[in-house]
C-alpha cells in the first residue's frame, strides 16, 4: 500500500492536526515505512492461527459497581492551556 | 408509483448503573460540570479503564431478553474519532466480537400487525461528554459527567416498514428495559435514545434503496414525524429525477425537518482496532443460566396472565402492564385485598385520571400497597360510597407517609348514610323544594328521577348510599 501526500493530509484532517509541506514529507516517509512493515507481516502464513486480541491470556478484569470520590475539578482542569472555572475550552464545534 | 419505506434501528440505551462503565465515577445525572470527572473518564494518558461487572450484568440481561446468542467471548475494540466531547480521541465500543447477536423482539402494532424485528447485535460502550456552546465567540465548553456512562446499542435489521412498527418495537424494548430494571429508559431525558436508518424502495422491489441515518430524534412523538418527513423528502427527491445521498441527518423537532450535518461530521473512518487497555470478556453457562433464570415477568407475560387469572379486559391488562410500577401496585394491593376487580376500578378511574391530567409518572407514586388494600376493604365494606370514595382516593394518592384512611373519614366526617329515616325525610324536603318538578313527574316525565336523586345526594353531601336513595325515592315517588 502506497502512502500518498493525499493519504496522509487525509489522517491529518481526521485528527484535527495541521501540517506544513515538510512535516507532510516527513510522516509520508515514517507512515510509509510502517505500512511497509506490514507488508512484511502480511506474507506470514497464518492460516489456522486465531487472531490476537490481547497480548496477555487473561479475561474478566473487572471492579464492583462502588461508587469512590471524583477527582477535584481544579486539579482536572489544571493542565489545560485554555480554561474556565468549571471547563476546558475548546474551538466551537459548530457554525 | 407505489412506495415501500424500509427502515433500520440504531437504540442506545444508559444503563442505570451506580458508577460508570470504566471508573468509579458516580452516574448520576446532572451535577455542576466536570464533577462527576476523574483520569479515567477525562482521558488522562497513563490511566487504566477496569470494566464495571455491573455493566455486563446488565447488557447480558438485556441480550437475553431480546432473545440473542450471547457472545460466550467477546471483547472490546477502539472507534478513534476525534471530537471534544470525548476526551481520550476515541471511544471503547465493541466491533468485532459484540456481546450480544442474532436475536429478535416480537412487536403487535395497534393496527395489529404482528412481526418479528431481527436483531443483529447488541454491543457495550461508553457515552460522550456534552458540549456547551458559547453564545458569544469561538468557544465550546465540554462537561464530562456523561462521558464513560454506560450504553449498550441495539442494532435491529432492516425490518421495519412504518413508523407505527418502529414506535412499537421502541416501546416494547422500553417495557423489557423497565422490568429488567437496567435503565431509566427515558428518551425525552436521553436515557434512551434512536437513530433510524431510512430509504424507500418501489413496492415489491427487492433491493434496498440509498439510505439516510437519522440522529437526534428524543421522543415517540418526534420520530414519527422524523419518519414522515424524511420518506417524504427522499420520495419526492427520486420522483423529480434526483437521487439520495448516502449521509447522517440531524433531526430538528422544533422547524420539523431534517438536515444534513455537516462533510465533516459525516466523514465516518474510525479506524478501529482491538482495545489493549480491556482484557477480553469470558462468559460462563453458569452466569448466562443465572441471568437467564432471574428474568423477570414481562409486561406480555403479565397482561396474559391477568387476562387468564383475573378475567381482566384485555385493554385494562395493557394499560397496567404498560408500567412497571402500576403492575406491581396492582399485584400487591389485589394479593393483601383478595380483590383484583376493585383494584383495577382504581387504578383506572383515579391513577390513570391523575397521570393524563396532573402528569403524575407511575415511578413517582407512593401510595403503599397496603394504604390502598385498607383503603379497598373500607370501600367494600359500605363505610363509605364510591363518591365519597374518590375524594378518600385523592387525598389518600397525593399526602405523605402518615395518612390514615380511617382517621381521614372520621375527621372530615365522610361516613356513608344510609339511614333510611333521614335520607326518607331529605327526599321529602327535595320534593317540598321542587315543586314544579314534582308536576312533571306527576304528568309522567320520569327523566326527572335523576334530578331528585341527585338532589337528595347533594343535601347529604355526597354521602348517602345510592342504593337506598334509590329504594326510598322509589316509595315516595309512588306516594306523590
Ligand atoms: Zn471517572
Amino acid at each position: 500500500m502506497q502512502v500518498t501526500k493525499e493519504l496522509v493530509g487525509y489522517v491529518a484532517e481526521l485528527s484535527r492536526i495541521k501540517l506544513d509541506e515538510a512535516q507532510t514529507e516527513k510522516m509520508q516517509s515514517e507512515l510509509g515505512a510502517v505500512i511497509d512493515y506490514m507488508d512484511v507481516l502480511n506474507r506470514l502464513d497464518t492460516d489456522g492461527v486465531e487472531p490476537l486480541s490481547h497480548v496477555f491470556n487473561i479475561t474478566n478484569v473487572m471492579r464492583e459497581d462502588d461508587v469512590k470520590p471524583s477527582y477535584d475539578r481544579e486539579l482536572l482542569l489544571s493542565n489545560a492551556p485554555e480554561r474556565t472555572d468549571e471547563t476546558v475550552i475548546v474551538p466551537k464545534t459548530v457554525e | 408509483m407505489n412506495w415501500e419505506i424500509v427502515m433500520g434501528l440504531e437504540v442506545h440505551v444508559e444503563l442505570s448503573t451506580k458508577t460508570k462503565i470504566f471508573c468509579s465515577c458516580t452516574t448520576e445525572f446532572g451535577g455542576a460540570p466536570n464533577t462527576h470527572c476523574c483520569p479515567v473518564c477525562t482521558g488522562m494518558p497513563g490511566t487504566l479503564p477496569v470494566l464495571n461487572e455491573k455493566v455486563l450484568e446488565y447488557a447480558v440481561k438485556a441480550g437475553i431478553a431480546l432473545n440473542c446468542d450471547i457472545t460466550r467471548y467477546n471483547k472490546f475494540d477502539r472507534k478513534n474519532y476525534f471530537y471534544p466531547d470525548l476526551p481520550k480521541a476515541y471511544q471503547i465500543s465493541q466491533l468485532y466480537l459484540p456481546f450480544a447477536r442474532d436475536g429478535h423482539v416480537d412487536i403487535t402494532t395497534p393496527s395489529g400487525v404482528s412481526k418479528s424485528i431481527r436483531i443483529h447485535e447488541i454491543h457495550m460502550e461508553e457515552d460522550a461528554g456534552k458540549l456547551i456552546h458559547s453564545p458569544y465567540g469561538d468557544a465550546t465548553f465540554p462537561d464530562y459527567n456523561r462521558c464513560g456512562v454506560p450504553l449498550i446499542e441495539i442494532v435491529s435489521e432492516p425490518d421495519f416498514r412504518s413508523a407505527e412498527e418502529v414506535v412499537a418495537y421502541l416501546a416494547k424494548l422500553k417495557s423489557s428495559f423497565e422490568y429488567l430494571g437496567i435503565s431509566d429508559v427515558k428518551m425525552e431525558e436521553g436515557s434512551m435514545r434512536a437513530d433510524v436508518n431510512l430509504s424507500v424502495r418501489p413496492y415489491g422491489s427487492s433491493e434496498f434503496g440509498t439510505r439516510t441515518e437519522m440522529k437526534n430524534i428524543n421522543s415517540f412523538k418526534a420520530i414519527e414525524r422524523a419518519i414522515a418527513f424524511e420518506s417524504q423528502r427522499q420520495i419526492e427527491l427520486l420522483e423529480s429525477g434526483g437521487t439520495v445521498v448516502q449521509e447522517t441527518r440531524r433531526w430538528d423537532d422544533n422547524k420539523g425537518k431534517s438536515l444534513a450535518m455537516r462533510s465533516k461530521e459525516n466523514a465516518q473512518d474510525y479506524r478501529y482496532f482491538p482495545e489493549p487497555d480491556i482484557p477480553p470478556i469470558s462468559i460462563s453457562e453458569e452466569m448466562i443460566k443465572e441471568l437467564t433464570d432471574a428474568q423477570p415477568e414481562f409486561a406480555h407475560e403479565k397482561l396474559e396472565r391477568y387476562v387468564a387469572d383475573f378475567g381482566m379486559a384485555k385493554a385494562d391488562a395493557e394499560i397496567i402492564t404498560s408500567s412497571k410500577h402500576l403492575a406491581s401496585l396492582f399485584e400487591k394491593t389485589t394479593e393483601l385485598c383478595g380483590n383484583p376487580k376493585e383494584t383495577v376500578y382504581w387504578i383506572l378511574s383515579q391513577i390513570m385520571y391523575f397521570m393524563n391530567e396532573r402528569g403524575v409518572l407511575p415511578e413517582n407514586i407512593t401510595l403503599s400497597p397496603e394504604k390502598f388494600a385498607r383503603f379497598i376493604g373500607i370501600v367494600l365494606s359500605d363505610r363509605i360510597n364510591r363518591q365519597t370514595g374518590k375524594t378518600v382516593f385523592e387525598a389518600m394518592f397525593f399526602a405523605d407517609g402518615d395518612f390514615d384512611v380511617e382517621k381521614y373519614i372520621v375527621e372530615n366526617n365522610l361516613e356513608q348514610v344510609d339511614d333510611t329515616d333521614l335520607i326518607r325525610e331529605t327526599i321529602k324536603s327535595v320534593f317540598a323544594a321542587n315543586p314544579k318538578t314534582v308536576e312533571q313527574y306527576k304528568a309522567g316525565q320520569t327523566k326527572v328521577t335523576g334530578f331528585f336523586v341527585g338532589q337528595t345526594m347533594k343535601a347529604l353531601k355526597g354521602k348517602a348510599k345510592p342504593d337506598t336513595v334509590n329504594k326510598v325515592l322509589t316509595e315516595e315517588l309512588k306516594n306523590l
